[in-house]
């Protein structure tokens, strides 16, 4: 969807002010160590995947997402997952008091502390088996479509409709546009590069090239 | 920390209503079985004590001294990383960008906050803000300068844009005047800020050297 998380290209948001590396705290506050430590723990249950996280964020409202900060915007994702998925009901949320303890089934999966630096190390694998063989290879010109889809994608606006090179083909990963809505296939992904000018035009940045990860769907023939 | 301050009543401000909601979905959780607290005060911890960026200054350092697994990180990651950890099968899912007095390499995640954490921990927070996420792939000399990093003009700047869940590494450049160095004297000089391509690692001064 297009929203203010996009944000490639875009103007105004002011000077980066980095904290010095060997004094910037780990946490800010204590509060956003336990929304990091709850959405990790509660996504080992299952219930929604990493693409359905994100598009819960895109969701908050783009004057909210901006003035949140990071671990606000995760708050604000997770009550809504928690109300989607049916972890929660709405109003457990409103008053704080639970209605009904979770099944037998689901509490079975809750991360132990004595399991969590074994789990917390590890990454899952995104690759998955496709029966579809890869419609471009290495040095083919591309084209990034140009979609305004309403759910969640992964081809950023600012790289819409311009046209690079396949710089490496990196198998088939899960393709977030339908991960998010639940529906888990492996696509092609391949890293594009593309040029400033393309993109920027002749003001851009010169001597600079920008190497996008784009799934198979997103992209174009360009001889067609 | 002052001694003097002990007493038994804290100086502490108001609880905000975040922490406050936090606090009140927190209990709420553990009410209905789903989350335990001691398991998330181990997950704090893990990140505060054992996640960070010295899987990546180890990394670095090694590349730097041994060209053998330099050449294996480059073209095998999955391989070459898996040597350096309990990080499970994601090293396929990674990706080394080596500096070169030709190319320079900078990570972003445009669209969210994608980052290599189990070697580098979790990002700054400059890293997931609006202003570097706007401006790195559109002016990314203009975002190197505000890190004090100038790169000539004939090095090519090239920007990764974390869009899928494959995570970029940078290798920067092992600066002059350390080629007796030790792997172990390396990884000091190592910042995490090189490795997602926003600094280069600088020469070491006189006071270092010897450290």
């Amino acid at each position: 969807m297009n929203s203010v998380h996009d944000m490639g290209g875009c103007e105004g948001f002011g000077p980066i002010n980095p904290e010095p590396e060997n004094s910037e705290p780990l946490f800010h506050h204590s509060w956003e160590g336990r929304v990091y430590a709850l959405v990790r723990m509660l996504g080992l249950l299952r219930r929604w995947n990493i693409d359905m996280s994100r598009y819960a964020r895109e969701r908050i409202t783009p004057a909210q997402y901006l003035s949140n900060s990071y671990y606000e915007n995760w708050l604000a994702g997770l009550e809504t997952q928690l109300v989607e998925s049916g972890l929660t009901t709405k109003n457990e949320l409103i008053t704080g008091m639970s209605e009904e303890v979770a099944p037998a089934d689901l509490r079975a999966l809750v991360l132990q502390p004595d399991k969590v630096e074994t789990t917390q190390l590890m990454r899952m694998s995104y690759y998955r088996k496709t029966a579809a063989t890869a419609k471009f290879k290495v040095g083919d010109k591309v084209r990034a479509i140009n979609q305004h889809p309403k759910f969640h994608t992964r081809e950023p606006r600012y790289i819409r409709g311009h046209s690079g090179i396949i710089h490496e083909h990196y198998g088939a990963q899960v393709f977030p546009d339908l991960s998010a809505q639940g529906i888990e296939e492996g696509h092609h992904l391949y890293s594009v590069r593309f040029e400033s000018a393309e993109i920027w035009g002749a003001s851009g940045p010169s001597n600079t090239a920008i190497y996008v990860d784009l799934w198979e769907d997103y992209l174009e023939d360009t001889r067609s | 920390m002052n001694e003097q301050h002990s007493h038994d009543h804290e100086h502490t401000e108001p609880p905000s209503s975040t922490e406050l909601r936090v606090k009140s979905i927190e209990s709420l959780l553990v009410e209905k079985g789903l989350v335990n607290s001691e398991t998330i005060d181990k997950i704090i911890d893990t990140y505060e004590t054992k996640v960070g960026p010295n899987i990546g200054k180890a990394i670095i350092a090694r590349a730097w001294t041994d060209p053998q697994f330099k050449s294996d990180l480059l073209d095998k990651p999955d391989i070459a990383i898996s040597a350096f950890a309990e990080i499970g099968g994601q090293g396929e899912q990674i990706r080394v960008l080596e500096n070169t007095d030709q190319v320079h390499n900078l990570v972003v995640c445009t669209l969210c906050s994608c980052y290599p954490w189990p070697i580098l921990g979790l990002p700054p927070v400059w890293y997931k803000s609006a202003p570097y996420r706007s401006r790195a792939v559109a002016d990314p000399r203009g975002v190197l300068e505000q890190f004090g990093t100038t790169i000539p003009t004939n090095v090519e700047i090239r920007v990764w844009d974390s869009t899928s869940e494959m995570r970029y590494l940078v290798l920067p450049q092992r600066p002059e005047g350390t080629e007796n160095w030790t792997e172990e004297q390396l990884i000091k000089l190592v910042s995490r800020n090189s490795m997602i391509g926003v600094e280069i690692v600088n020469p070491p001064t006189m006071g270092t050297v010897n450290e």
